[in-house]
């Protein structure tokens, strides 16, 4: 289990109790934040569940790999802590995330 | 627009050729119904040989596992035996009803192939090149923006801009600089997705001082009057600059958009074509619609659902094509019609 925090574009922040195994992205779905839309379905084939990875947290949640940094190259604004949020699983490590949304999704 | 454009004859046009599309094939054959089917993409499977080719689906009834390029290629071998046609690369511009109560389908390369019936099986609709998110693009694009190259010409002596890293962006980096006044590939870091004999193409012009390349991002578009001037880009290094460009090419990869389907007439709710659970008939007497593309309570959009779909639709297209013909329901078990028409 781990709580992460999902910061809206408008700055209203979302705390969510994620189960080890999901994505990041999931538990933005199931809980109805803002400004994710994961047109995919979360099968790295789109940029809409882009999300910016507080740099505190960058070392824990890792590096993108090839193929999510492929997909990267559709989305908005990318900055250095960019990912896709269907790629980041949970896991206890990651408790108390904190993610910001983007502006806008691709 | 010619009028005399051959037109091809057929039973029933499937439009769209995902494993939807494709096992309506194998439900229509069993039937004696011919099929054409039309898809925008350049190969069958739709969306799981486009967005997942290699991702493994687990809700396909007796494959515990298979990945989209699996079915696709299984559904491909099912159906063979039935010989459709297919037309890839093809948008379905039109749909236009015939007096005999036929219809005749037009596409954006104007060709026309007339069905006795249409079954719609586009699922999430037509892969359409993304628009790239930088705000007011919309004001440039047909004047200075173009998602792809229909004429060369419309880029000659023109200063361009391509954003992008992948195939398109640096094949069409190759075949413009030649017509160009200049050239600038804008991509946001320093590898490329295209193939990599194109990459060491592309590096050599750089380096010969053909072309720029930036490494960076478009955050906007200044010009008026549809007219581009020029791209404000971040760079990598953060640094904001503009670049000159009169043409904008932007790869941004593809979405799925409903595209013509929305001015055929048909009845439409939130984008999805609503339909009987018996017959899966539009508000059209004659088409259908399968798949992901319809809505009816309880709609799950799943292949499996779509499977189910297909066969129905399949026993009301026949009826509505011969409606005097008394069908003999059979299984491909035991019925020695059946397996002659499989060849087994």
């Amino acid at each position: 289990m781990a709580k992460i925090t999902y910061i809206a574009h408008d700055g209203t922040a979302f705390e969510v109790d994620a189960e080890n195994g999901s994505t990041v992205m999931e538990n933005a779905i199931k809980n109805a934040v803002p400004g994710i839309e994961a047109e995919c379905g979360g099968a790295c084939a789109c940029a809409t569940c882009h999300v910016y990875v507080d740099d505190a947290w960058t070392a824990k949640t890792g590096e993108a790999e090839a193929m999510e940094e492929d997909m990267l190259d559709f989305a908005y604004d990318i900055q250095p802590g960019s990912r896709l949020s269907c790629q980041i699983k949970v896991t206890d490590d990651l408790d108390g995330l904190i993610v910001r949304v983007p502006e806008r999704q691709a | 627009m010619s009028e005399n454009a051959d037109i091809v004859e057929t039973d029933v046009v499937i439009i769209g050729a995902g494993p939807v599309g494709l096992f309506a094939v194998f439900e229509l054959g069993l039937l004696d119904l011919k099929c054409h089917l039309i898809d925008i993409l350049d190969r069958p499977g739709g969306q799981c040989a486009e967005l997942y080719p290699e991702k493994p689906i687990y809700d396909i009834p007796a494959w515990p596992e298979i990945s989209g390029q699996g079915l696709t290629d299984r559904l491909m071998e099912q159906i063979k035996p039935f010989e459709p046609e297919f037309h890839f690369n093809r948008m379905v511009t039109g749909v236009e009803k015939q007096e005999d109560g036929s219809f005749v389908v037009t596409t954006d390369e104007n060709e026309k192939i007339k069905g006795k019936v249409i079954v719609i099986a586009a699922g999430g609709g037509s892969f359409q090149p993304k628009r790239p998110p930088v705000p007011g693009i919309e004001e440039f694009e047909d004047h200075s923006v173009y998602y792809s190259v229909r004429r060369m010409e419309e880029f000659r002596d023109h200063d361009i801009l391509i954003v992008g890293g992948g195939d398109s962006a640096l094949d069409w980096t190759l075949n413009l600089q030649p017509i160009a006044k200049s050239l600038t590939l804008l991509h946001r870091r320093d590898a490329f997705r295209g193939a990599p004999d194109s990459v060491n193409k592309m590096k050599k012009l750089v380096d010969e001082g053909k072309i720029d390349l930036i490494l960076g991002q478009v955050t906007g578009l200044n010009g008026a009057d549809g007219v581009v001037e020029s791209a404000s880009v971040k760079t990598k290094e953060g640094d904001l600059i503009d670049v000159n460009c009169t043409r904008v090419l932007p790869f941004f990869g593809l979405t799925m958009k409903l595209g013509p389907i929305a001015d055929w007439g048909l009845n439409l709710n939130e984008n999805l074509l609503p339909v009987d659970t018996e017959k899966f008939a539009t508000s059209e007497p004659g088409i259908f619609a399968i798949g992901d593309i319809n809505t009816y309570p309880g709609k799950l959009k799943l292949i499996l659902s779509g499977f189910h779909e297909a066969a129905l639709m399949a026993q009301a297209a026949k009826k509505h094509i011969s409606p005097d013909e008394r069908i003999v329901f059979q299984y491909t078990t035991s019925s020695t019609s059946l397996q002659k028409k499989l060849g087994v």
